[in-house]
């Protein structure tokens, strides 16, 4: 039968290393858009092993795993394993809709100290760890591009977008990281 | 010495460190920290400009951002040229190359001051009485001549080089502003704990303390006190001090604009860094400490180069170490101008008058003036100036009646001091005229700041410190940060100030200028009055004062009080024109920060696109995409390798990359209901694993979108929309369920990136995916035309749909999007086998063309009808409700005349049709013809083997065979009107 085909991610072999920054595109992971009633949470954290949150611009992280408010009734569940987000709800009986989005966003690391400012130059949200502390989520916007800002550490933030703005917002954030002052 | 009217031990500024420039070519040496201004005038070169209308030499008149004269260009580069620079606020570096502008010749003899000679005919409002008639000639001779004649500098013609960049902040205190008050207001709301900007357009902080000689604060001289508290602010974590950053807008809900200048000042711009950042800024509270602008005198002649405001003259003596002239007359209605005298008599320039308006001049400062053998004219006007390039000699009047003459190079002036309540007045703040001092001052707040020390016309130092200190701590406290210390800070100075005095002296003659940049006199202003003009917006208008680049910042209060007293009215009465964002210039390149070239707009690229580009595809933007047009082979021309194109896929197969079609997973128990109600067509008997075509409306009955949906499961559909539709139909969706349908237990998901589609179509499509798939019986029994399989191709999952947009049999791969190229290349590998080509989006929209396939927002524009285009089959009879339903239902949708979509056969079979022409039933009827329709679509058809086209045409069903025409430039082109079906009209290949 046929061979399995080659993954080939975008943004591969990007990379930016500046003083205080550095950017690199995420490995592979599984993602879910998961839409659910207030009623289906408990069964679906049980599923996840993890606590789904309720509070806006909030995360809760299990291993590997992690699970992004971004609405009401709507989460971004990422596996950086990789495991079968959607089997993983399929076999929970509650009212939901599971979508797998694994190919559809990019994720991207930005770290080091410049870490808030370099996202700063185009997010117009407060990045301060005031505002958005360790573990903040957030939909929001970069330059003209959608994307889900998630602080993952004192200096560490994970920007996902769609896989076609990626190029765009990688290119952004690197325009930013040259700056020198 | 080669800056002759440098003061030894004057000024800051370190005579070591000198510091090379070019001004129209010749060379002159300033030192580190001169603005070009104050290096300029070290040389007693006053004249650096040429007036707007009347090409009057100009001098320097202030020393900071207000401005009106000294604009000059700037040039590093080809590239790098930037017009209207105020000499004023460029900061001197090693090489720089500055020269004037508005003059030809040269600045010191220029063929446009003859104009002057005709200022009778350049009175005001002329624009609008001397180029009316013709009117045609305005556009073609007035305008371009105006133009050319009063041009302000010349625009780069080279795209910009520089890099721009944006920050956007939040803060719980910005201070704009940071001269003493904002210095105190930062220190106080920083020791409060709040998180806090502060922004000030100079080099260094420090605003006026830079001139005024005569303060203490905390028992420092004020500069000293001013460079320690900037040091100390800036060592603190919870400060950002902006340095040469201005903020020039104040927009709703607290946020500010702010541009900080990174490069303008640097002898070698570092390379990587931008030349200008814009700064958004949000936040809780701001503080304005703005200070004031003077004003000049408004007299006759008093634009001569050498007069110009006293503050300025301070500024370049107690700070540049300057003096602006030998001998040096002051001509004031203001207590603050006499320390200008008095500082340059202390540092030997001769002072031979200050002539005072006032009848009766008193106080320390007087004395002082009077015990330094400065004569005090009070009760006396300027009523002349003689000198053309340069001032020689000041004519003066004394009330009563006697006239002298005194000898002077330079005239200081001052009416006193306008609050610069600009950004207070954007935040949409209410301004109260206060009539004992004569000025708008802050009167009601709209949003939450303060404004402190001279911009809320607090006067004197200590007590700006102490509104300062308070307001910076209020503010800290407001925007929740905890209380700070108590601090107090002792200050004091010997300055006096006074309210001064707004509009001309009675003297005043004919060239009295009240606004320097666009050359409007008294007597403009008082003929505008004349003229009809009431309120100060027509008289602006009609005079353009205010109106340039500078907008009106020494001129406005004097026009407002000339228009006043002509109008025997109280200045309030006849308002105040709008302060308007920027306050300041603001350059393009910040603006558009990051977002250019490659920036500009996200360019989206689908995971096959590298392998077209290698393919030597050409491309068109499709929204934000790009996508593969056609595939050129060598020699062929786009119409050649489109006909290919189109020949090969019914012939044998094409392969087409359609992952740009909008997807949209609807899943949940009440899916099928909601997609009932949100297209035209039923869905709840649509089988598992089977499609339908699929229209939906807007409420008003028109097409919206339309593609096909499959069903993957009970609960689970699959729908595509346009490519450029899937943003807007994803938004409707979310819209209709939280306001219309919220019952419905459904969720729609954009799953347009996570799968690549690769699109098989043509007689052979079967025989080239059969060796890629597994798991899905692709046989026509079992996988008919409009099916779905969920398998895997190349070994990775799958969504199979067999589909077609091009009338052939087909199928659509759907894979994840990282296996899109490689599932593509094995397709194209399998498709060599078969004779298959590439295809594009040309050949695409021509073979759906022959089918007589409508594209939404080609076919239709928003306002046709499932009836109109011959769809009403796909609009279910018996469904309660969809939206649209009842627009559809409205008479004049229902009614004949509507114009319906129809396909075109020109008579010429090889001409092709242009896209949007219009269609007329007699082409000799006069014009205004009535027009029929137009042209939708037209290609050549090479399967045809004659030119096709769709049209949109009036009762067009019932003119089947009817011959009409499309009028065209080079003749009418005659059309039958035929049904939309090209090709294939039984859909017979579809099946294989």
């Amino acid at each position: 039968m046929a061979e399995i085909a080659r993954r080939e991610p975008a943004l591969e072999g990007r990379a930016c290393q500046g003083q205080g920054i550095s950017l690199s595109p995420a490995a592979p992971a599984s993602r879910l858009s998961l839409r659910a009633p207030e009623a289906s949470l408990a069964g679906l954290s049980q599923a996840l092993s993890l606590d789904l949150p309720r509070r806006p611009k909030s995360s809760a992280t299990k291993g590997p795993r992690a699970a992004l408010w971004l609405g009401p009734d709507e989460w971004l569940v990422i596996d950086e394993e990789e495991a079968d987000l959607a089997a993983i709800c399929a076999a929970v009986p509650a009212l939901h809709s599971a979508v797998d989005i694994s190919h559809r966003n990019v994720g991207i690391l930005v770290s080091g100290a410049r870490a808030e400012e370099v996202l700063n130059s185009g997010c117009p949200q407060d990045l301060s760890s005031r505002a958005f502390p360790v573990g903040a989520a957030s939909r929001t916007v970069f330059g003209k591009a959608e994307i889900v800002l998630w602080r993952t550490g004192e200096e560490a933030f994970r920007v996902e977008c769609w896989r076609s703005f990626s190029d765009y917002v990688f290119s952004f954030l690197e325009a930013a990281a040259r700056e020198t002052s | 010495m080669t800056q002759p009217f440098r003061i030894p031990a004057a000024g800051r500024l370190d005579p070591q460190k000198v510091v090379r420039f070019t001004f129209d070519g010749k060379s002159y040496t300033g030192l580190e920290g001169d603005t070009l201004a104050s290096a300029l005038l070290a040389h007693g070169v006053h004249l650096v400009g040429r007036s707007f209308k009347y090409h009057r030499p100009r001098g320097i008149l202030s020393a900071g951002a207000e401005e009106p004269n000294a604009l000059v260009g700037i040039r590093r580069d080809e590239a790098r040229r930037t017009p209207n620079v105020r000499a004023t606020v460029q900061e001197l570096y090693d090489g720089l190359t500055a020269v004037s502008q508005n003059r030809w010749p040269s600045l010191a003899f220029d063929v446009g001051a003859a104009s002057s000679l005709a200022a009778p005919l350049l009175s005001a409002g002329f624009y609008y009485k001397t180029f009316m008639w013709p009117k045609a000639a305005w556009e073609r001779l007035y305008e371009p001549a105006i133009r050319r004649a009063a041009g302000l500098g010349v625009a780069p013609h080279r795209p910009d080089p520089d890099r721009y960049s944006n920050r956007f902040a939040h803060c719980d205190v910005l201070i704009i502003g940071g001269g003493v008050a904002g210095l105190s207001a930062a220190l106080a709301a920083s020791d409060a704990g709040a998180r806090v900007i502060l922004a000030d357009e100079q080099a260094v902080p420090g605003g006026t303390l830079r001139f005024e000689a005569g303060a203490v604060i905390d028992g420092m001289p004020g500069w000293e006190w001013a460079l320690a508290a900037a040091a100390e602010l800036r060592s603190r974590p919870n400060v950002r001090l902006l340095n040469r950053t201005t903020g020039f807008g104040y927009y709703a809900q607290n946020m500010l604009g702010l541009v900080e200048r990174l490069t303008d000042h640097l002898a070698t711009p570092v390379p990587d860094a931008p030349r200008e950042r814009l700064w958004q800024v949000r936040a809780k509270r701001v503080v304005l400490a703005t200070g004031a602008i003077e004003r000049h005198m408004v007299f006759p002649d008093n634009d001569r180069p050498g007069i110009m405001l006293a503050s300025a003259a301070r500024a370049y003596l107690n700070h540049f170490g300057v003096a602006v002239g030998s001998r040096i007359a002051v001509y004031t209605a203001e207590d603050s101008a006499y320390a200008a005298a008095i500082d340059l008599r202390k540092r030997g320039v001769e002072v031979p008058a200050i002539i005072d308006l006032r009848q009766d001049p008193r106080g320390p400062h007087v004395e002082e003036a009077r015990s330094l053998g400065i004569e005090v004219l009070a009760g006396c006007m300027v009523v002349a100036t003689e000198g053309w390039l340069r001032l020689r000699r000041v004519c003066i009047a004394s009330g009563e009646g006697w006239r002298r003459d005194i000898e002077a190079d330079a005239l200081l002036t001052c009416s006193g001091w306008t609050p610069a309540v600009h950004l207070f007045s954007q935040s949409r703040g209410r301004l109260a005229f206060d009539p004992e001092t004569q000025r708008f001052l802050p009167g009601q707040y709209a949003q939450d700041a303060a404004s402190v020390g001279a911009c809320n016309g607090t006067t004197g130092l200590a007590p700006t410190v102490a509104e300062a200190l308070k307001a910076g701590a209020d503010a800290a406290r407001e925007a929740g940060a905890g209380a700070g210390g108590a601090r107090n800070i002792d200050a004091h100075s010997g300055d006096a100030w006074s309210a001064g005095f707004l509009g001309d002296a009675p003297a005043a003659g004919r060239m009295a200028f009240v606004d320097f940049q666009n050359d409007v006199t008294a007597k403009d202003i008082r003929q505008a009055v004349r003229e009809g003009m009431r309120s100060i917006e027509h008289v602006k208008r009609f005079t353009t004062t205010g109106m340039a680049t500078d907008q009106g910042k020494t001129s406005n209060p004097h026009g407002l009080a000339i228009a006043a007293r002509m109008l025997g009215k109280p200045i309030p009465e006849v308002g105040l024109t709008t302060f308007r964002p920027p306050y300041t210039p603001v350059t393009f390149g910040a603006l558009a920060g990051h977002s250019r070239g490659k920036l500009f707009e996200p360019t989206r690229r689908t995971p096959i696109h590298p392998w077209a580009e290698s393919q030597g595809a050409v491309f068109e933007d499709v929204g934000q995409w790009k996508r593969a047009w056609y595939f050129p082979r060598s020699g062929e021309d786009m119409h050649a390798a489109v006909a290919r194109e189109c020949r090969t896929v019914r012939e044998a197969a094409g392969i087409f990359d359609a992952s740009t079609l909008g997807k949209i997973e609807v899943v949940g128990p009440d899916a099928a209901r909601f997609l009932d109600l949100i297209y035209t067509n039923s869905w709840a008997k649509l089988g598992v694993g089977r499609c339908r075509y699929g229209i939906m409306l807007r409420e008003d009955g028109f097409i919206y979108d339309d593609g096909v949906v499959g069903r993957l499961a009970e609960d689970r559909f699959h729908v595509t929309t346009t490519t450029g539709g899937a943003a807007r139909v994803l938004h409707h969706m979310e819209d209709y369920l939280q306001t219309e349908f919220p019952e419905l237990k459904v969720w729609p998901t954009s799953v347009t990136e996570q799968w690549a589609v690769i699109a098989v179509q043509g007689p052979r499509s079967r025989d080239i995916i059969a060796p890629l798939v597994e798991g899905v019986d692709i046989s026509d029994t079992a996988m008919p035309h409009m099916s779905v399989r969920e398998g895997r191709v190349c070994g990775v999952p799958a969504r199979l749909f067999r589909v077609s947009f091009t009338g052939e049999r087909g199928f659509e791969i759907n894979v994840p999007a990282d296996y899109g190229r490689a599932v593509w290349e094995a397709v194209w590998a399998e498709g060599q086998k078969h004779g298959a080509c590439a295809y594009g989006t040309e050949a695409m929209h021509v073979l759906r063309a022959e089918k007589g396939f409508i594209i939404v927002g080609q076919d239709t524009d928003g306002t046709v009808t499932p009836g109109d285009a011959g769809l009403s089959w796909a609009v279910a009879k018996n469904k309660p409700d969809f939206v649209g339903i009842r627009g559809l239902r409205r008479p004049d949708l229902v009614g004949s005349g509507r114009k319906q979509l129809v396909g075109l056969k020109t008579t010429d079979r090889r001409k092709v049709l242009e896209e949007g022409a219009q269609i007329v039933a007699d082409p000799n009827q006069p014009v205004p013809m009535k027009m029929l329709g137009h042209v939708t679509s037209s290609y050549w058809s090479e399967n045809c083997g004659h030119s096709i086209a769709l049209a949109l045409v009036q009762d067009g069903r019932e003119r089947d065979g009817e011959r009409l025409f499309v009028p065209m430039p080079d003749g009418a082109v005659e059309v039958e009107v035929t049904a939309t079906v090209f090709f294939d009209e039984l859909g017979e290949r579809l099946h294989g």
